[in-house]
């Protein structure tokens, strides 16, 4: 756990960069700073691992307090990566991934090894890169090692400066959900610094919003967007916030579970007293095991006798689990669909998103723009 | 052809020279790359910038100084210090001089010019300032040191000659004393030899420049 308590850096000139802040990050969270340049975000990572001495208030370490330890030892504890990456040119992608193994007199049988999980782990065939330099790897290859890099000794907290802010946004973002995953699996503790909302919202557990020095607000990205504390934070979210909260939930978030569905030799005078029962304008067809076979649609079974093989449509564009809400009403203004079947990997039915749900959804957001939330005045 | 007949004629005496030439120049660009190294190393450190632009005013100055003023400057301020005034010291001290200026202005500039977001990183990592120079800003300053040292020597190579003018050896003997005797084939053969061995150590040194360059810096 890191623990900010009341936080202040004046430099030597007299800026006054970060005012006196407070906030924790919990073990196995990543916290992005957010904020416009210049509002400090830098400076407080920094910091974190002493590279900028703080002038006031302290920074502890599962309650400990930083000032108390040897800084070098320090910062061998805690991954840093950088914008700019600076990956050493004359050291080769191993040699470079074994920097603080190397300080920490690892021998080399495990340093070699380590290279090699964590290149594996970045999703970079150690047989091929191992021993390349850096002037012989492209922009996202780069970006890898050097988050490979920060993570050699297995640091349990990580410091990350826009890690990923110069590349193109289409590698950014696969760079992005490629590092979710990983995190996933390594649980580091993170600060995470960034000016983009976007990736925030994507990366962060929590995020810490800031200003000219100050925490305007410490919240889930989710709460960010839902319950902005000021006007400042609402302006910095943007006036997308309704889609960017679909591109946070998923379609899980918002299905109804376990929908009602028919056979496809199912007699059709069944189904339509179903209909009737339920309320409902369609039904979803599946097979053994629920397996997503297709729909049928009311119009399309007044007057008609049968079975439902006769009248249904082998339609089953439908969204997998872990879609996000954004996505998925994509896909229905696509086909343009009222309803959105949600299916697991094994295209078996899980649950179906209405246009309705999502409209109630997007009114959620919107309804507290008339100061649901009480406005912070700073 | 009288400088064939001359060169022929005196095989091993101007072995002999080339040889005290290069002695000359071994041991007095030996020394001047350490301390020229070591005064760049000192001179790029943080907040020094006052001091290394002093330094290199100084170095820049010492070339402009005619190699002749310096030997005659050298020898008064030698015996006044109770050592050897003529001969092997006070060329070995003029040539660490004028050898300084390249090594210590290239080190100074190829410490300078390191990257600072590795310097970043490094100490980000958790790199001692002393492990920074070592591990990072000296490996990529080898290449811009050691041009600096070849331009050292190549430098020294033709000064070392006027050294016989305060009693040191080398190939300017040949020189000196064609040009008292008028013998033109002897001013010509010291000449050529200069010129040759200047040659040779610019390419001896231009293939350790290659070999001392990290790999991950020529691809
Ligand atoms: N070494 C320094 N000396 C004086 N002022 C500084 C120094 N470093 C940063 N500042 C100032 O402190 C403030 C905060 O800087 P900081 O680098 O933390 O901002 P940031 O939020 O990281 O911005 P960006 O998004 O542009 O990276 C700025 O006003 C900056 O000009
Ligand atoms: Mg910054």
């Amino acid at each position: 756990m890191i623990t900010l308590e009341n936080v202040k850096k004046i430099y030597p000139d007299g800026t006054e960069a970060v005012k006196g802040i407070s906030f924790e990050v919990i073990d196995g969270n990543l916290c992005v700073l957010l904020g416009p340049s210049g509002c400090g975000k830098t400076t407080t990572m920094k910091m974190i691992n002493r590279l900028i001495p703080i002038t006031k208030g302290g920074i502890y370490i599962d309650d400990k307090d930083t000032k108390e330890m040897d800084e070098n030892e320090l910062r061998r504890n805690i991954g840093y990566a950088i914008q700019e990456i600076g990956l050493f040119p004359h050291m080769t992608v191993r040699e470079n991934i074994a920097t603080v193994p190397t300080l920490k007199d690892w021998d080399k049988e495990r340093k070699e090894k380590r290279a090699e999980e964590l290149l594996t782990l970045m999703g970079m065939d150690p047989d091929e890169f191992m021993e390349k330099y850096p002037t012989e790897l492209s922009g996202g290859q780069k970006q890898r090692v050097g988050v490979a890099r920060s993570l050699g000794a297995d640091p349990p907290i990580m410091l990350m400066d826009e890690p990923f802010g110069a590349i193109d946004p289409i590698t950014r973002d696969r760079l992005q959900d490629e590092f979710i995953n990983i995190q996933e699996e390594i649980q580091k503790t993170i600060v995470f610094v960034t000016h983009d909302i976007n990736e925030a919202i994507k990366m962060g557990d929590k995020v810490a919003l800031m200003k000219d020095g100050e925490l305007i607000q410490y919240s889930t990205p989710a709460e960010l967007l839902a319950a902005p504390k000021s006007r400042f934070v609402r302006d910095f979210v943007g006036s997308d916030r309704t889609l960017k909260s679909l591109r946070l939930m998923k379609v899980e978030d918002a299905m109804k579970k376990s929908p009602r569905a028919v056979r496809k030799d199912d007699d059709l005078s069944e189904v339509t007293s179903i209909m009737a029962e339920e309320d409902l304008t369609y039904l979803m067809v599946v097979e053994d095991g629920r397996r997503l076979k297709g729909w049928v649609n009311r119009q399309d079974i007044e007057d008609e006798s049968g079975v439902v093989a006769d009248v249904m449509s082998e339609d089953t564009g439908s969204a997998e689990l872990g879609t996000s809400l954004a996505e998925g009403l994509t896909v229905m203004l696509e086909r343009d669909v009222a309803n959105l079947p949600v299916v697991d990997e094994h295209g078996i039915l899980q649950g179906i998103v209405t246009f309705n749900d999502l409209q109630s959804l997007i009114g959620e957001t919107y309804t507290e723009r008339g100061g649901k939330h009480p406005e912070v005045t700073q | 052809m009288e400088v064939w007949n001359y060169i022929n004629g005196h095989w091993l005496t101007i072995g002999n020279w080339t040889l005290e030439h290069l002695w000359l120049i071994f041991v007095s660009n030996s020394i001047a790359v350490f301390i020229g190294v070591s005064l760049g190393i000192f001179i790029a450190g943080k907040g020094r910038e006052e001091v290394a632009d002093t330094v290199l005013y100084l170095a820049g100055i010492m070339m402009t100084i005619p190699s002749l003023a310096l030997f005659g400057l050298l020898m008064p301020a030698l015996s006044a210090m109770n050592l050897p005034s003529i001969g092997f010291l006070p060329a070995v001290i003029a040539l660490i001089l004028y050898g300084q200026l390249p090594i210590l202005r290239n080190t100074y500039t190829a410490i300078r010019e390191v990257d600072p977001a590795m310097i970043e990183a490094g100490r980000g990592m958790g790199m001692t300032p002393r492990q920074i120079l070592l591990k990072i800003k000296l490996p990529l300053a080898v290449p811009v040191i050691m041009a600096g040292l070849r331009n050292a020597v190549v430098i020294n190579i033709g000064i070392a000659t006027i050294a016989v003018f305060i009693g040191a050896r080398g190939l300017g003997v040949p020189i000196f004393r064609g040009l008292r005797t008028s013998r033109m084939d002897m001013i010509i053969t010291g000449a050529i030899f200069v010129s040759i061995l200047a040659l040779i150590a610019d390419g001896l040194l231009a293939i350790a420049e290659k070999k001392l360059t990290p790999e991950g810096l020529k691809r």
